[in-house]
């Protein structure tokens, strides 16, 4: 039996994400170099229309007997990752340009990414999510490492590569088991069967692969290496996208395969540490760091703990807020990644934070859209971010987390410390020389992603009713 | 209901600035050039003096007589949180206070701020949105929101044209007070959790269990020691003083330190009562230590800004005292030391301003025998330096005497207490005036310093004229408060 229908309904992005790509591979062995440059801006057009028609079929629907079964929560999520892929992609058109690799198979990569995020996201089979992690990992590996001539760029790749296998294997590891005490391997079988010893088991060994994605504490060690290494609009590209949809898949299984009681018991308690590890660990990393990108690095660990905070409460309470946070903190993100890209002194990218000095007498548009996206990245009020760390702030207190939210409060004020010292460089300290000018996607996507930080607080309520009723999709 | 003239005067000083700041980057591309540039001070006083009048419009369209929030505005902003607006008579003197020293400060600031001219009229101008905000907030966390976004235009202030130490100042102040403010956030999450609104004027009637009301209270009462700030955690204040620029310390004295206790009057006291009951010797404990000491600390200081910044201290002691005694008489006279700690402490910021810009220097030793070179100066410090102390007739007796009538009624030791601090305010304001004014010229720069100009006269005359006034005719301000005073007493059974 197959329908037609359903299927688009629930895989249309995928569907055109996937004929893209393969359509891409064709062109370009054909085409060959001649492709390299029309390919990016193909490639976003091709990623917004993905977005486009996960808002067309938000309300996705089960295909494939069973094995996907998109809904609401998904698309929302399918939504700002696919945005944030094209805007990735943009971005690195000229920066490729100027390192001479420019070349179609980074679009195809970003394609095939972008198809792993929307496959894990759609999956309601552990043999369906386990595809999709590896596409999207794969695709990372390689996009990690795409500089190969660069010692750093292969190094973080490699990096990646051995961890994230590692990461994979436990996961696997942890389906293997979860399939043996349930005897399934569909979300809902799993919701159905008996939570005893040997599910919950493999329940810890999923967690600590999903955390590795999400690069929650401890399993971040690969995050600051890989955005230091890695080429800058590739790291534009990991902390948005795949964080957003790795981190609402992460929510999505534990809500969907784990609800029962004994089994939500367990996890909350789990996830919580995890949590507040990530909040300390990437509240303390980011004070002593100097490379911008490593800084970053460190700070989306630390977001990564506040949404785990949110996950943790629970699919009622934490969905939403799940939702809002993430989409926040991409927003904010993929701007801050623009500002790295437009730090450009004679022809090579320099990542001091002390190259940001005096920017506001400089380039007084650019330090001031960065420092919005910084007090947004910080959850601090005037910007989107507010509301979505007052969202999981609100989560974590209607679960009855209370260790928690303390620990919220204070890893969000030393964060605030390394912001601070960003806005500090930028405002006040003495201007050093300008930065080259980079291209008009680069400049656009820092005063978009501002003005969006702006505009989503003073406008807030069309989101968070969305935000609201996705939420109620993942309900048991 | 049309045009809403709180909202009108909240944005407006906002919109100036960034006006400014778009006119000056179409202009000129980039700032930092225009170093000697006044007219762009000129036009950020246009817009502060557009919003003080809008204020006295305000101020004079207020019923006095009427009880209740006025001039209320509500637009839903998202779930149960509204951006709501509203004044009772202790929003609308506060604002007031707020709209009156802004123009001075940036009056107070022409020719000793000599770079990022632009900046530092938008940043004071955003920061003037937020304090009127604060005070306007008929919602919680919209109230939050105003609350903390003013850190960051006072960050950039003390960062920017602060003094030597300014990188330490600045970061104190800002996670100081957002570390306090952020269990205050957490409570008000709870709060709305638990009565689905964060609705101010639905707040105050939602009973919270007395269990509940002592941690919220806790949480409520962190932020605003801190903002206030109270001992011990008043430590960010005398550093974050004494490296702000003048007008800076003017704003930080003046309108931000008042922020702490209107707080406490508009949410610990009101939503809290239990809880505020239960803590009323632990207040008074810290008032009078925070009086006691702070006033010994200011003796001993060799820097003038840090001494009016460790008074300040003492001083906000009498209003903690006032609040939580839980008379009318001694709230009274809480919301009217705030007002008059607003204008003397402003006027004394300015008064150091006025010699450091000719010395470039804050010890006190570097000075001496100033009457015989600046005697309208001499006579204009000796005025503050008077209402400072709490001379009769001057508005700081009246505060200092209702808080201590109220306290006494509440606690006799407490009471006392006060009354030592008062007279060691004597002690380090005289010694502080006798060193800088009196004695001979050991400091031979001194010889060629010149009287105050006309500039400073400006800031300083209406400053001494408020406090004057005020000190004389008391009834002015309490007749606006009282509807407040017994709003915010209302549910203190016994009060």
């Amino acid at each position: 039996m197959f329908d037609l229908e359903a299927v688009i309904a629930a895989f249309a992005p995928e569907l055109l994400l996937a004929s893209a790509g393969l359509l891409g591979v064709l062109v370009g062995a054909v085409f060959k170099d001649r492709f390299n440059t029309i390919s990016f801006r193909l490639g976003a057009l091709v990623l917004i229309a993905a977005a486009g028609l996960s808002i067309v079929y938000w309300q996705g629907g089960r295909a494939f007997d069973g094995l996907i079964h998109t809904h609401a929560f998904a698309s929302f999520a399918k939504t700002v990752s696919y945005t944030c892929g094209a805007l990735a992609l943009l971005m690195a058109e000229g920066f490729l340009k100027r390192h001479e690799t420019q070349r179609y198979e980074f679009t195809l990569l970003v394609i095939f990414a972008s198809l792993g995020m929307g496959v894990i996201l759609s999956a309601s089979d552990m043999m369906t999510l386990y595809l999709g992690v590896e596409m999207l990992s794969l695709s990372s590996y390689v996009l990690a490492s795409f500089h190969r001539d660069s010692p750093r760029s292969a190094e973080a790749g490699l990096k990646y590569f051995v961890l994230g296998a590692l990461a994979s294997g436990i996961l696997l590891y942890g389906i293997s088991l979860v399939y043996g005490f349930s005897g399934s391997t569909s979300y809902e079988a799993i919701a159905a069967a008996d939570p005893g010893l040997g599910l919950m088991f493999g329940m810890v060994l999923m967690i600590t692969g999903l955390a590795f994605k999400v690069s929650a504490a401890p399993m971040h060690v690969w995050t600051p290496d890989v955005y230091e290494g890695a080429p800058s609009p590739v790291v534009a590209f990991f902390a948005t996208a795949p964080k957003m949809a790795s981190m609402v898949v992460f929510a999505t299984i534990m809500y969907t395969a784990f609800p029962q009681v004994v089994a939500f018991e367990n996890w909350q308690m789990i996830i919580g540490i995890i949590a507040a590890a990530s909040m300390l660990v990437g509240a303390f990393g980011a004070l002593i760091q100097t490379n911008i990108k490593r800084l970053l690095g460190y700070s989306s660990i630390a977001n990564m703990g506040y949404a785990l905070v949110a996950v943790a409460a629970g699919a009622a309470i934490g969905g939403a807020a799940v939702l809002v946070f993430m989409t926040a903190y991409v927003i904010a993100s993929i701007g801050l990644f623009g500002g790295v890209l437009s730090m450009r002194r004679e022809g090579g990218m320099v990542e001091n934070i002390d190259e940001l000095s005096g920017l506001i007498r400089r380039q007084p548009g650019l330090a001031f859209a960065l420092t919005i996206l910084l007090i947004s990245v910080a959850g601090f009020p005037l910007a989107f971010g507010f509301i979505g760390k007052l969202s999981v702030l609100e989560a974590g207190w209607n679960a009855g987390l209370v260790p928690l939210v303390i620990i919220l409060i204070f890893s969000s004020v030393i964060a605030m410390y390394y912001y601070l010292r960003l806005i500090w460089i930028m405002w006040v300290n003495e201007p050093v020389e300008d930065f080259e000018p980079v291209e008009g996607w680069v400049s656009s996507t820092v005063y978009l992603s501002a003005l969006a930080s702006i505009g989503l607080f003073v406008f807030a309520a069309p989101l968070m009713q969305l935000a609201q009723s996705a939420a109620g999709s993942v309900l048991p | 209901m049309g045009f809403s003239i709180l909202s009108a005067m909240t944005f407006l000083p906002m919109a100036g600035a960034i006006l400014i700041l778009l006119v000056q980057a179409l202009t000129k591309g980039q700032t930092g050039e225009d170093a000697q540039d006044n007219r762009i001070m000129y036009a950020g006083l246009v817009f502060s003096v557009a919003t003080f009048l809008v204020s006295l419009v305000v101020f004079f369209g207020f019923d006095h007589s009427a009880l209740g929030y006025q001039f209320v505005e509500e637009v839903p902003w998202y779930a149960g949180i509204q951006y709501k607006l509203g004044i009772d008579g202790m929003s609308i003197l506060l604002i007031l206070l707020t709209t009156f020293l802004t123009p001075i400060a940036l009056i107070a600031s022409i020719g000793s701020i000599k770079h990022r001219i632009t900046e530092y009229v938008a940043a004071f101008l955003i920061l003037e949105t937020f304090m009127i905000g604060v005070f306007c907030s008929l919602d919680l966390v919209v109230f939050y929101v105003f609350f903390e976004a003013g850190l960051i235009p006072m960050f950039i202030i003390i960062g920017v044209w602060g003094g030597a130490d300014k990188f330490y100042a600045s970061f104190k102040f800002f996670l100081y007070t957002l570390f306090g403010s952020l269990f205050m956030l957490a409570a008000v999450v709870y709060m709305y959790l638990a009565a689905g609104t964060s609705d101010i004027m639905v707040l105050e009637t939602v009973q919270f269990d007395p269990g509940v009301q002592t941690w919220l209270w806790l949480a409520f009462f962190a932020s605003f020691a801190v903002k206030l700030p109270m001992w011990p955690v008043h430590t960010w204040l005398p550093d974050a003083h004494v490296q702000a620029p003048t007008a800076g310390s003017v704003i930080l004295a003046a309108v931000l330190l008042k922020m702490g206790g209107y707080g406490m009057l508009r949410f610990s006291l009101p939503m809290f009562p239990d809880a505020s009951l239960l803590f009323q010797p632990f207040v008074f404990t810290i008032s009078v230590i925070a009086i006691v000491y702070a006033s010994l600390v200011a003796w001993r200081q060799t820097d003038m800004k840090k001494l009016i910044a460790y008074s300040s201290v003492a001083h906000m002691g009498f209003v903690t005292l006032g609040i939580f005694s839980f008379t009318e008489i001694g709230v009274q006279g809480a919301v009217y030391q705030m007002i008059s700690h607003g204008l003397i402490s402003a006027a004394l910021f300015l008064i150091v301003g006025v010699v450091y810009d000719r010395m470039h220097t804050r010890e006190i030793s570097a000075y001496g025998g100033l009457v015989k070179k600046m005697p309208i100066y001499a006579s204009l410090f000796m005025l503050f330096a008077m209402a400072n102390v709490g001379l009769p007739g001057t508005s700081g007796f009246v505060g200092e005497l209702l808080t201590m009538v109220g306290t006494f009624q509440a606690s006799t030791w407490a009471a006392a207490g006060a009354a030592l601090g008062v007279i060691l305010s004597a002690v380090y304001m005289l010694t502080l005036y006798r060193r800088v004014v009196f004695g001979p010229i050991t400091n031979p720069a001194l010889e060629g310093i010149k009287e105050i100009n006309t500039k400073e006269l400006i800031t300083l005359v209406p400053l001494a004229a408020g406090t004057i006034i005020l000190g004389i005719m008391p009834n002015l301000i309490f007749d606006i408060t009282r509807g407040s005073t017994l709003h915010a007493l209302a549910r203190l059974a016994g009060g």
